[in-house]
């Protein structure tokens, strides 16, 4: 049994099918890495493609077919994680093509087999940009409301469901080691991999709802051992910590999509995989995902697989790439300052991309304030927001630290930084913060967790 | 793998995998690093630029140039996993590229968004991987280019 033998009665299915047949054909003869034999389906799966619970399942079904075909899967095996992450979480009027396609989906009763988290909501009646921008918004975002209910009838699990982080404890879409998942967001595929030991491929936006409304995906790339083998050993050599966002940017620009198996770091974050450890490898790897397209990486002695097999997971002919204090520096530097005047003063400072944790929201509020009372001021010089999982903020908002940061004119708030920063007129403004997802994004400017609190609390650069 | 299979004309012609085979001739925009389709396209989606012209600050090859209707050189896709989703709503929206060509073997946000776009849209990008790093070396932004649907890329 194989997609071969697809029934179809649309012209969009049709040539799907012809495309996955020829290029099936065309594998045969060539001899690319990523070649295979034709993906074999169970009789359940091949009747889904031949349309026994509709076209738009069968359509799923071609979409997993093909998207294993080109990959060399020969079979697929089933989601067996508990919930499902989607990365699409914003209703903008542009995404017309998404909301028939999920309408479809809906009317077909081809719904998520899992519930589901999704990233944040682009919007925050807290975070205000302006009486002109906040308009821009409301035409940018028009179908949100529209867009939250799809999420509702396909499986979202509740309102507060909206962050990139959903693997908070707090939030609570944890997967087990091992688990195979369908989820996107590169953050968080990034961190299911390497911190938790699940197994998901770095799927796209649509593909992973496709694979939780199957609850099966193609067997190949990250869900294999072999997949799962590092192609470059990163050597890190520097003299103090370091910044957690620019070495994950360093190792993404050079191994681009390879897994990279990083020695040295253990030095710095010990052998133990404490909320510290957790937090600094949620935003190195967001870094790594972002600057480059990793997936998965190892760290020697600290994540899982590396502490089970050690340097085994490390391919023969794997290069090493040193990074010192000099390349860390090299590549902090060639980051482009796109603001219209480079020298102008921040008016607006991100911090939480991807989403803060509760440790991480308690640091900075000890910190912030430390700072600020050190330069005398009462408030932040520079308007700041703090983005967080909406369970997360709940939790913080009955802490003292809460209450600190509030009367320092912090706002905390678990809205998505990218998604506001994509109003032209937000995008204007001259934006700092110490994430790289949100530097390689937008106009935002990039600095270090020290430089920013300097920032922040009224210092000097 | 990848050949350069002819030199004798002035045509050099390159032998690719389809992984969404079709037809093709546009003018070639080159990028030489990772193509991050989030921050290419989504300026031009939402703000509606006819021109589609990348918006990655990041990418010097390609940032401010027109891709629609371009057959987009690139190494591989990078960034965030919104891509393929991005390029299938510009496959929808007849803003896409003219085709899509791989010097290296084609990375999964990139082989979504070609996919769905041959799924689910009328305007699907004939898609081409594993031309090879010499393909990238010798193709440059401007020249003419020719795609088969046996994955022959033609150029000049």
């Amino acid at each position: 049994m194989t997609v071969d033998t697809t029934e179809s009665t649309s012209s969009t299915t049709e040539r799907a099918q012809k495309a996955s047949a020829s290029s099936t054909t065309e594998r045969a003869s060539l001899t690319t890495e990523s070649t295979s034999s034709s993906l074999v389906l169970t009789e359940e799966q091949q009747a889904l493609l031949d349309g026994a619970k509709g076209e738009a399942m069968a359509k799923v079904v071609k979409v997993l077919v093909m998207y294993g075909e080109t990959f060399g899967a020969t079979r697929m095996v089933p989601v067996t994680s508990r919930m499902g992450h989607l990365v699409t979480s914003f209703g903008l009027s542009a995404l017309k093509p998404v909301y028939e396609l999920l309408d479809g989906l809906i009317r077909e009763g081809a719904l998520s087999q899992q519930q589901f988290t999704v990233d944040p909501r682009p919007l925050d009646a807290n975070v205000k940009a302006g009486f002109i921008a906040d308009l821009v918004f409301k035409f940018m975002y028009s179908r949100q409301d529209f867009y939250e209910k799809q999420l509702s009838e396909l499986g979202l699990v509740n309102q507060d469901g909206f962050t990139c982080a959903c693997y908070f404890d707090e939030v609570g879409n944890v997967p087990a080691p091992g688990d195979v998942l369908s989820w996107a967001e590169s953050s968080a595929v990034v961190y299911a991999n390497s911190v938790l030991g699940a197994r998901c491929n770095r799927n796209s936006g649509i593909i992973e709802l496709f694979g939780s409304v199957a609850g099966f995906v193609p067997y190949f790339g990250l869900l294999t051992d072999e997949g799962r083998t590092a192609s470059w050993i990163i050597d890190v050599q520097t003299t103090q910590k370091p910044e957690a966002q620019v070495l994950g940017s360093a190792i993404g620009m050079k191994v681009m999509e390879a897994v990279p198996y990083i020695k040295g770091l253990d030095r710095w974050l010990g052998s133990e995989l404490d909320q510290t450890a957790k937090d600094y490898l949620k935003d190195m790897g967001a870094a790594t995902a972002s600057n480059g397209a990793v997936g998965l990486y190892h760290v020697d002695g600290l994540t899982p697989e590396a502490r089970a097999l050690g340097t085994t997971l490390v391919a023969d002919d794997a290069p090493t790439y040193v990074i010192d204090d000099a390349e860390l520096a090299r590549v902090k530097a060639s980051y482009p300052v796109i603001w219209k005047d480079p020298q102008a003063q921040a008016k607006l400072a991100f911090v939480g991309c991807p989403h803060l944790s509760t440790a991480q929201l308690h640091d900075w509020a000890t910190r912030l304030d430390a700072a600020l009372t050190a330069n005398k001021r009462s408030r932040v010089a520079v308007k700041t927001v703090f983005t967080t999982a909406p369970a997360v903020r709940k939790a913080f908002e009955a802490t003292d630290d809460y209450q600190r940061l509030t009367a320092r004119g912090v706002t905390v708030s678990s809205i998505c930084p990218l998604m506001f920063m994509n109003n032209p007129l937000c995008g204007k403004m001259p934006v700092v913060t110490n994430s790289n997802k949100l530097r390689t994004y937008t106009t935002a400017r990039y600095h270090t967790d020290a430089e920013l609190l300097t920032l922040i609390s009224g210092g000097e650069l | 793998m990848a050949m350069m299979a002819d030199t004798s004309t002035p045509k050099r012609v390159f032998k690719g995998r389809p992984v969404v085979p079709g037809t093709a001739t546009a003018e070639a925009l080159v990028s030489h690093g990772g193509f991050n389709t989030l921050a290419s396209f989504q300026k031009a989606l939402m703000f509606g630029d006819k021109d589609v012209k990348c918006s990655d600050q990041n990418n010097p090859d390609l940032y401010n140039k027109p891709m629609i209707g371009r057959a987009l050189c690139l190494p591989q896709t990078i960034g965030s996993t919104t891509g393929g989703m991005v390029l299938y709503c510009a496959s929808a929206m007849g803003k896409q590229p003219a085709c899509l060509l791989f010097s290296q073997p084609i990375d999964s946000l990139a082989a979504a968004g070609a996919i769905l776009a041959g799924v689910f849209s009328d305007n699907p990008m004939p898609t081409v991987d594993s031309l090879g790093d010499d393909f990238l070396a010798a193709v440059t932004t401007g020249a003419r280019v020719s795609v088969h649907e046996d994955g022959t890329v033609e150029l000049g």
